[in-house]
């Protein structure tokens, strides 16, 4: 069995391969040296079928394909763009953030989430992508997201694009600026999934009733095989729903020691079992200086659905050490003791074999990683 | 004919290729401009045009277009037969 890690960082993509049942680790790379990868994953789908998303920084969006388990790529020959806009402000694609491949029945198709915000689809295997005209064109879109120019210092993103396996029609989105939308009909309509999710940098409304959308959703994940349980890291605490019994999320993260906090970007699930994840709480006090509380790096695992949390250190620095990892830095594999993987904004990939119990160094000096992911084949 | 002299942010559509001539003429039914350079440019080296000019028919930020020595923010800047065409990628940030 052979693991791979694929590792974006924002000066270009790295793999560590592993050969040996995880046990030695060698590093390859850069490809797309100098470009910023925001997303780097491969495709469940396709042996060795892989997207990168691409920006050059100054020369605009694009998306890389290969074939060949990332020996060789070619460029998207249309990449996901705005149409033109016939009235209001125009919008440009800046970067492609995110990227989801669709679902099983359909092995051609990929979702793409970009800043700003917007979700556009591929029916050819990543070459031509168009917009999710029912998302970018919809009524309140506008209302929803808010201006191009109102989001984060990097742009306000559309992230964790999630086709449901049971049911290829229903879609989620999340946007960092507006909160989490679903769809039932393939992306033709949308609405709103943010009850129960706080919004506390907004002024309570007078009536005392909740914002419909407007929110700060960091990171969401389906589990793999029970669609309907999903999870959320948000700007304003870390949420359970659990979508068969309704539609109201669960601030799970009050369970979190208090002086950590659940505030954070990525959160992982276990593949088989819905009670588990992960997820690595960052200060989000004063400043908001998002790294982890008094410089001690920390997975939390909860393994009853997130009523109670262990803190997982083994093997990090014990101190002085203020990482920060971003919302798609988090991976797990399959394994029957389930692999877990951070990359961190100072260019640190660490994995741990047992669950998260103790954890090692797998590579360190690669630029700011931006999302890692881990594929595992024959 | 036009001297079209391309950045290092675009070798990889162009082979590394740096600067060449093009020879362009003035449609019947208009003046040359700048948009002629750039769609000659991207039937040669497919995918240029949306490095330089974004899904809104904008030069990019980060990109300057120079004719001669004047830049010019508009694909539609009249050109000669006999200009110098500069294609500049900004190299800022960390």
């Amino acid at each position: 069995m052979k693991h791979t890690v694929l590792v974006g960082t924002r000066k270009g993509a790295w793999t560590l391969v592993s050969s040996n049942q995880r046990r030695d680790w060698r590093i390859q790379g850069p490809r797309h040296l100098g470009a910023v990868i925001s997303h780097y994953v491969a495709d469940p789908r396709r042996d060795g079928c892989q997207l990168m998303s691409v920006g050059s920084g100054h020369l605009g969006p694009s998306i890389f394909v290969s074939m060949d388990h990332g020996e060789n790529w070619v460029e998207a020959a249309q990449p996901p763009a705005f149409s033109p806009a016939p009235a209001g402000e125009p919008r440009t694609v800046d970067h492609v953030f995110w990227l989801t491949p669709g679902h099983a029945s359909e092995p051609d198709v990929w979702y793409a989430g970009t800043s700003p915000q917007g979700l556009f689809k591929s029916v050819d295997g990543g070459n031509h992508w168009e917009e999710v005209l029912g998302f970018n064109h919809h009524p309140q879109g506008l209302e929803w997201r808010g201006g191009d120019k109102d989001g984060t210092p990097d742009g306000p993103k559309l992230h964790s694009i999630l086709v449901d396996p049971a049911d290829k029609c229903h879609l989620l989105v999340g946007m960092s600026g507006g909160g989490i939308f679903e769809s039932f009909d393939e992306g033709a309509s949308w609405e709103p999934l943010n009850k129960g999710v706080a919004m506390d940098f907004y002024p309570p409304k007078e009536d005392g009733s909740e914002y419909a959308f407007g929110h700060d959703p960091h990171c969401m994940v389906m589990h793999p095989e029970f669609s309907n349980r999903l999870y959320h890291q948000n700007h304003c605490g870390l949420y359970a729903l659990d979508r068969a019994k309704g539609d109201r999320w669960q601030r799970i993260g009050d369970n979190l020691p208090r002086e950590v906090g659940d505030i954070g970007f990525p959160i992982v699930v276990h593949p088989r079992d819905p009670e588990t994840i992960w997820v690595f709480p960052m200060d989000g006090s004063g400043q908001w200086p998002r790294v982890c509380p008094q410089g001690k790096p920390a997975v939390y695992r909860s393994r009853d659905g997130g009523q109670t949390f262990e803190r997982l250190c083994q093997g990090f620095p014990i101190e002085q050490a203020w990482w920060t990892v971003k919302r798609q830095c988090m991976a797990v594999d399959a394994e029957e003791q389930v692999g877990v993987y951070l990359g961190t904004a100072n260019g640190e990939l660490w994995a741990s074999f047992d669950e998260g119990d103790s954890w090692r160094l797998l590579a360190r000096d690669l630029p700011q990683i931006y999302s890692v992911e881990v594929v595992t084949s024959p | 004919m036009i001297r079209v002299v391309l950045p290092s942010q675009l070798d990889d559509y162009t082979g590394g290729l740096r600067e060449l001539a093009l020879d362009l003429s003035a449609p019947d039914d208009r003046a040359l401009v700048l948009n002629d350079v750039i769609d000659e440019l991207e039937r040669r080296y497919r995918g240029v045009r949306f490095r330089v000019v974004d899904e809104q028919g904008a030069i990019r930020r980060h990109i300057a277009l120079f004719v001669g020595q004047t830049m010019v923010r508009t694909l539609q800047a009249p050109l000669a037969t006999d200009d110098r065409v500069q294609i500049v990628g900004a190299l800022s940030g960390g």
